[in-house]
């Protein structure tokens, strides 16, 4: 992001403004799913994909993920990775419970 | 003796230092709050039963702070668009509108907290609270971070556009990016702990 010129900043500007009224109507659409009776299950993997998405719109335009270098992109994929086993543990721990 | 590399990219990572530093920080974050996240989930597929946070929290408040926390993302990253503009009024316009919404959200949180207090909720009345005030509270620290890192930029750290403008606009880069993440990581308590 170092050598942007004026006209390439504004055609970034005009993005900013587009993500933002996306993530104001992913908000809305967030609460109005939780007011619908659609089950824990459905809910719960409803509301992580809205709010998955909104993560994604905020991590790539305003964070210019979209646009960087092989270095962050490395370290994100280890961290990601590490995030994995993190959320698995819990799991791989509800599994082992089921056997018994 | 100067610091290296704090404008120019190393020719080896092609990034400057303090962008590799604060995405490895970062990495170091998402640890911390997948930690907290993790135990969310251990804690309620341990039990039979686990309450709906719309039951026990204030959804309309916690989505004007979504709102709030979104807009300042915004704002953020239009401070540094200000500079990489050559645009210090309008960079201190946004810096100053990010502080007033982040004090916003703290204003609305504290409300949260003390009505919680007032009816008797507290993080020992159960699990359910716990975690919640565990990862908010934590939110909040962040937040708090945040502020006082802003505001640093927004007024005596602001001197620094004179003497050394790319510096200065690779540091609000470089707060913008945690901005960003705190406002990430909210976008993923909102629907977990209050509306699930």
């Amino acid at each position: 992001m170092a050598d942007l010129t004026p006209e390439q900043v504004k055609h970034h500007v005009k993005i900013y403004v587009m993500v933002f009224v996306a993530l104001a109507f992913l908000t809305i659409v967030t609460v109005a799913i939780s007011y619908l009776d659609l089950g824990v299950k459905a809910s719960v993997a409803l509301a992580l994909f809205v709010a998955s998405i909104k993560g994604s719109l905020v991590a790539c335009y305003f964070m210019h993920l979209i646009d960087e270098k092989i270095t962050i992109y490395w370290t994100l994929l280890v961290t990601a990775a590490m995030f994995m086993v993190l959320l698995f543990v819990p799991l791989s721990a509800m599994l082992a419970h089921t056997k018994i | 003796m100067d610091i290296p590399y704090t404008v120019k990219d190393r020719p080896d990572t092609g990034l400057y230092n303090g962008k590799l530093g604060i995405w490895l920080f970062l990495a170091s974050e998402v640890m911390l709050f997948g930690g907290l996240f993790s135990a969310y989930i251990f804690l309620r597929t341990g039990v039979d039963t686990w309450p709906i946070g719309a039951d026990i929290l204030n959804v309309p408040l916690a989505t004007l702070n979504t709102l709030f926390l979104i807009t300042s993302s915004v704002t953020m990253v239009m401070s540094w668009a200000s500079l990489k503009l050559k645009d210090l009024a309008k960079f201190k316009l946004y810096a100053g509108l990010t502080l007033l919404l982040a004090c916003g959200f703290l204003i609305v949180k504290y409300f949260e907290y003390t009505h919680k207090f007032h009816v008797g909720l507290f993080p020992s009345t159960n699990t359910f609270l716990g975690i919640y005030f565990t990862m908010t509270g934590l939110h909040v620290l962040h937040i708090i971070g945040g502020i006082i890192v802003i505001f640093y930029f927004w007024m005596p750290g602001s001197k620094m556009w004179k003497s050394d403008p790319e510096r200065f606009t690779n540091r609000i880069e470089i707060v913008g990016l945690y901005w960003h993440f705190v406002d990430l990581v909210w976008i993923f308590l909102f629907p977990v702990l209050y509306l699930l």
